[in-house]
């Protein structure tokens, strides 16, 4: 089997695919890649299914050596990546050689990068998906971000090289965005006028503690309006809960499945991937859409997906 | 009568990939009946485009595929399933004991919660493991039980701060709830013991060691008898 050495770990670097589904009766939520969009993409660069196992990193990109050589691409954010000390783009797939290294720096933009290998990151399966869960240390590789010396396993690829990348053009409508389109969440009537007013006027701020479980925002506190006491239910994926401090905080891909703090407002479905592009300190604001507008626009971004102006070959 | 299992229910969008179901918005035993029943529907029979399940006291959250579905094509199919609960047979929860040591290093909250309901640290026990507690559903992370009701007398708040890490196994109490962590979360509940029992086995068939509708005892152990269970 080849295989990726990993010289270099990075932030935080851990084997993710399109999460699992179905499990929120056991209390599992999902995971998955934080920008799934640049991971499909990385995947249909090297000749892979959208959903393969890839690696995703964290404003800090590891080392890796490939001892057997490998077909690879990186997508989402640029991290300055060098192979053996040569430039190596994002967007582009790229066939490494036995023994190259290849060397991903701090970022450049946003806070993700991918790198997609052909045949995919093998790890054995949890639940149905190679996922990384690493608050409970499930799935993925041993259940944590990769260390120093790890040892991947690459999954067979039957498929030769072919030279692929992004159209620059296609992908501007996946680029990074300030504004964040929300749908109205389960308790957004507990919230008063001026405290839906001072949410969808104010900037915030990603906060530094924010995490795959849910991104921590600072900015113009909002309060409920009522005494209500909340009955912890279900959260979906970017539902924005306030808890009682004021400050919203979004829930992402390793989300706690149940909450008890009331859900001012919802990510779209169509902006969940400019979630995993977000850095602490980045500033950003939400504009409220209606349900049917938030699936025309999801419709949109699937349509482009699976064009094939998106990839030229 | 079938009309009357659909009654009282409502439906709220959660997302435009989601969607509540709510029995009310009250923790009855009737909504919980109703809870695992739908849920059980659900799991038996599931919707095509539907993606997961998320159940809670008086409440089930369906995530849906938004390319396949729309909240109110669902809500139609929803209310087909709805109108067949009065007719549904649920399993009577199996009755299942969670060893546990109260107090000092496993409990740390054990004398505060003494304190604050004007008990001593042996009534807090007593009482904790006098009743017999239902699995009302799973959730916040794997293998996470809320359990109630609580004894009246020692519903107690959250910490005012959290905790940034809970050890794996604490038994905790919040309101008039309690529950044991499965892994080292951050947490706001008050901890008044640890139980050796591992809440969340990955490798099982049943990975949670407690299902929705079980039926809970806590047993007070010594931290010698903790301490050869944990090598077991």
């Amino acid at each position: 089997m080849s295989t990726i050495q990993v010289q270099a770990p990075g932030l935080l670097t851990t084997v993710q695919d399109l999460g699992r589904q179905g499990f929120g009766p056991v209390g599992v939520s999902p995971s998955g890649a934080a920008d799934p969009i640049s991971l499909r993409v990385g995947n249909r660069l090297v000749g892979n299914k959208e959903g393969a196992a890839g690696l995703e990193m964290l404003l800090l990109g590891g080392t890796f050596i490939f001892p057997q050589g490998a077909v690879v691409a990186l997508t989402g954010s640029d991290f300055g990546a060098t192979l053996d000390n040569v430039r190596f783009d994002v967007g582009t797939s790229v066939q490494v050689r036995p023994g190259q290294t290849l060397r991903l720096g701090p970022t450049t933009s946003g806070a993700r990068c991918y790198l997609c290998v052909q045949g995919g990151i093998a790890v054995k399966p949890f639940l149905g998906s190679a996922s990384t869960h690493i608050l409970s240390g499930l799935g993925g590789f041993e259940g944590r971000p990769l260390r120093k010396s790890d040892v991947l396993g690459i999954g067979r690829a039957s498929k030769r090289f072919r030279k692929r990348a992004v159209n620059p053009k296609a992908s501007e409508n996946f680029s990074r965005r300030k504004i964040l389109r929300v749908t109205p969440g389960p308790q957004a009537d507990w919230f008063s006028e001026s405290s839906l007013r001072a949410f969808y006027e104010g900037t915030y701020r990603v906060d530094e503690q924010s995490n795959r479980m849910g991104l921590r925002l600072e900015g113009a506190a909002v309060s409920q309006s009522g005494a209500s006491e909340m009955i912890t239910e279900g959260v979906s994926l970017g539902a924005i809960q306030v808890p009682n401090g004021g400050s919203p905080i979004i829930l992402f891909v390793e989300q706690q499945t149940t909450g008890g703090y009331p859900q001012i407002a919802n990510v779209i479905s169509a902006d969940l991937h400019r979630l995993g592009q977000l850095r602490p300190r980045d500033a950003i604001r939400f504009e409220p859409v209606t349900f049917d507008h938030a699936r025309s626009l999801l419709i949109e971004q699937e349509k482009l997906l699976a064009s094939r102006e998106l990839i030229l070959e | 009568m079938q009309t009357a299992q659909t009654d009282g229910v409502e439906f709220q969008p959660a997302s435009d990939q989601s969607l509540l179901i709510y029995f009310g918005q009250q923790i009855t035993p009737d909504a919980h009946q109703r809870v695992r029943k739908l849920l059980r529907l659900l799991e038996r029979e599931p919707i095509a485009g539907v993606r997961n399940l998320n159940p809670a006291y008086c409440s089930i959250l369906v995530s849906f595929d938004a390319l396949q579905l729309k909240h109110a094509q669902l809500v139609e199919i929803l209310r087909g399933y709805l109108r067949r609960l009065a007719a549904m047979r649920i399993p009577k929860g199996r009755e299942l004991k969670i060893p546990t040591c109260y107090g000092g290093e496993f409990g740390p909250d054990l004398n505060d919660v003494a304190s604050l309901r004007g008990l001593t640290p042996a009534q807090v026990i007593e009482l904790h493991a006098s009743v017999t507690y239902v699995v009302y559903f799973l959730g916040f992370v794997p293998g996470f039980a809320y359990l109630g009701e609580l004894p009246e007398a020692l519903a107690t708040p959250r910490l005012d701060s959290p905790r940034r890490s809970t050890p794996p196994g604490s038994v905790g109490i919040a309101g008039n709830q309690t529950g044991v962590y499965p892994f080292a979360t951050p947490g706001g509940w008050r901890l008044i013991g640890r139980t050796p029992i591992a809440m969340f086995r990955p490798n099982r068939k049943a990975m949670s060691f407690l299902a929705i509708g079980d039926r809970v005892r806590f047993t007070p152990i010594s931290s010698a008898r903790f301490a050869a269970l944990e090598r077991a």
